[in-house]
């Protein structure tokens, strides 16, 4: 079964995938980006979910941009869990999650920032005037993905906005700070990338060993504070 | 201790996966066919999550240092017993056949009879590796989990977890399931986004198995699949099973080590009966999509299950 749009949030679109899990889009096919607010709503939907996991019987709870994916065990019915979305999503009160405030030091530019110069000449504006805007900038955790304890970070001052590589690089090292389209974010581990790398930072992101595992969480937010010195 | 003497690539330690974790990036990870898990857990009298070796190439010649059972399921690596001495007799082990190994005796794999399908080797008492996050499973993309969150190498030694019951006596083994080739599929999210001639291409032709294939995805040749209109999708999660389509209109069947958030349009997704196939689609063979409804994939689960379930039933029966 696939479910449509009904009158209880008619601009909330909800299908199924394969046999256990729902995704519910929140935004519009057409709307190439996600207002801010329907971002925030989406993670106090998140946190309102977290804890019922197990009485509800929900094995993943996946926000995405603008989006929500649940996977639920076999035994749980979609039914209840998208109605009791869809209800709940007009009570969720219209203010911002608490979420944290996480600040990680950056050294700009240099052998760790190979990107920097040339972003900036791309952007049309000096490399001390693109660590200005990147490091002033208040981002948020828009979602996790990629790879573990990888943020997409929205809150890039659109002077910043350039298109991704034409080709990725097969090794982007981890604590590389990069931009890529309309967001910033840190690699938490090597990996290949298509983003601009512009700086550098020693915060670990993701820790496996640790309770807590990924420094970031969907909703907080996080700032890039310069570190001085030559890289 | 098991020592491990000799070992192909991609030989890693998995159990079941590692669930509840996606919102942070993290992948499922875990063996490709957990019914042939189950099998060997079971035959053992482990719980079906104990972890288990997945080998996907030969050989792997390991040596036990402690009396313990062992059993081979999934495909067919031509596996031998020898008792560890030189000029030593080798005995031949079928998959699902378990055998009481004394310490100092050893177990070869060879190859698999088609290359890139995979076998499982289970102990009793399971691979006892650090729980990380949840599970033992080795996520190699992301170097954790498993035997310090790498593929296995000849020097490693792995230690056995406890076990409470003694090993049973099984009077004959169990036959291992043969992949069909044929993965039931619903439709999925982006379904109508594409050409009435893609749906046609999607479900009848026969698609290619990429060697490029790995446990992030099932990458499949055939004509390509297209759009009624060009798609820009915002990032939203994805699940293993999942068929993506990304610009070259090649289809992808995403597999446990996936990444945990994509951007592409998904066409289909298998169904959870038939997802185990996916550890044992060699390259250049082919396979087909089947729709089915949701009826006909939670049938097939069900009996998947019962069939589990009679399994348990019979062995504990044997004691």
């Amino acid at each position: 079964m696939r479910y449509d749009a009904d009158n209880i949030a008619p601009d909330i679109r909800v299908t199924q995938i394969g046999e256990d899990a729902l995704l519910f889009l929140f935004t519009p096919a057409t709307v190439q980006r996600v207002a801010p607010s329907t971002q925030q709503r989406l993670w106090q939907l998140t946190y309102w979910l977290e804890p019922q996991r197990a009485s509800l019987g929900l094995i993943e709870i996946v926000p995405g941009m603008g989006n929500l994916l649940i996977r639920a065990s076999h035994k749980t019915l979609l039914s209840t869990i998208r109605d009791l979305v869809l209800t709940h999503w007009p009570q969720l009160p219209d203010q911002d999650v608490q979420g944290r405030c996480i600040e990680i030091p950056v050294t700009y530019g240099g052998a760790h920032g190979p990107d920097l110069d040339a972003v900036a000449a791309q952007c049309s504006i000096s490399s001390e005037r693109l660590i200005a805007l990147h490091s002033t900038a208040l981002y948020r955790v828009y979602c996790l993905g990629f790879q573990p304890g990888f943020a997409y970070l929205g809150g890039l001052d659109p002077a910043l906005e350039i298109p991704r590589l034409d080709t990725p690089r097969l090794s982007v090292p981890a604590g590389s700070v990069a931009i890529g389209g309309s967001q910033t974010a840190v690699y938490p581990s090597n990996s290949p990338g298509g983003w601009h790398i512009i700086g550098h930072t020693e915060t670990s992101l993701f820790d496996p060993t640790s309770v807590q595992a990924s420094l970031l969480r969907p909703g907080d937010r996080v700032r890039f504070v310069v570190m001085e010195g030559a890289p | 201790m098991i020592e491990v003497l000799r070992c192909g690539p991609f030989t890693t330690v998995q159990d079941l996966g590692r669930f509840g974790l996606r919102h942070l990036g993290v992948s499922q990870a875990g063996v490709l066919d957990p019914i042939a898990t189950h099998q060997a857990n079971l035959l053992l009298g482990n719980d079906p999550n104990a972890a288990v070796m997945e080998l996907t190439a030969g050989p792997l010649q390991l040596a036990f240092h402690q009396d313990c059972t062992v059993v081979v399921t999934g495909v067919d690596f031509t596996t031998s017993i020898s008792t560890g001495k030189a000029a030593a007799q080798q005995e031949s082990l079928l998959p699902g056949q378990p055998v009481a190994l004394k310490a100092g005796m050893q177990i070869t794999l060879q190859r698999p009879t088609i290359p890139g399908t995979r076998a499982y080797v289970a102990v009793s008492g399971g691979i006892d590796v650090p729980v990380v996050l949840g599970s033992r499973s080795t996520d190699l993309k992301a170097g954790f989990g498993g035997l310090h969150g790498r593929a296995l190498q000849a020097g490693d030694a792995l230690a056995i977890g406890r076990f409470f019951t003694p090993p049973r006596q099984i009077p004959c083994g169990i036959r291992p399931l043969t992949p069909s080739h044929v993965l039931r599929a619903l439709p999925g999210p982006n379904y109508d986004a594409f050409t009435p001639a893609a749906h046609k291409r999607f479900w009848m032709q026969p698609w290619g198995i990429s060697h490029q294939s790995n446990r992030m995805g099932l990458r499949l040749n055939g004509q390509a699949l297209t759009l009624n209109n060009p798609l820009s999708l915002l990032s939203a999660g994805v699940l293993p099973g999942d068929v993506q389509v990304p610009t070259s209109g090649l289809p992808i069947v995403l597999s446990n080590d996936a990444q945990t958030i994509g951007g592409y349009p998904r066409i289909a997704s298998v169904i959870q009966a038939d997802i185990w196939q996916l550890a044992h689609l060699p390259p250049l063979t082919s396979v087909y999509f089947q729709p089915v409804t949701h009826a006909v994939a939670a049938q097939a689960r069900e009996r998947q299950l019962r069939y589990l379930e009679r399994l348990a039933a019979s062995l504990a029966g044997n004691d």
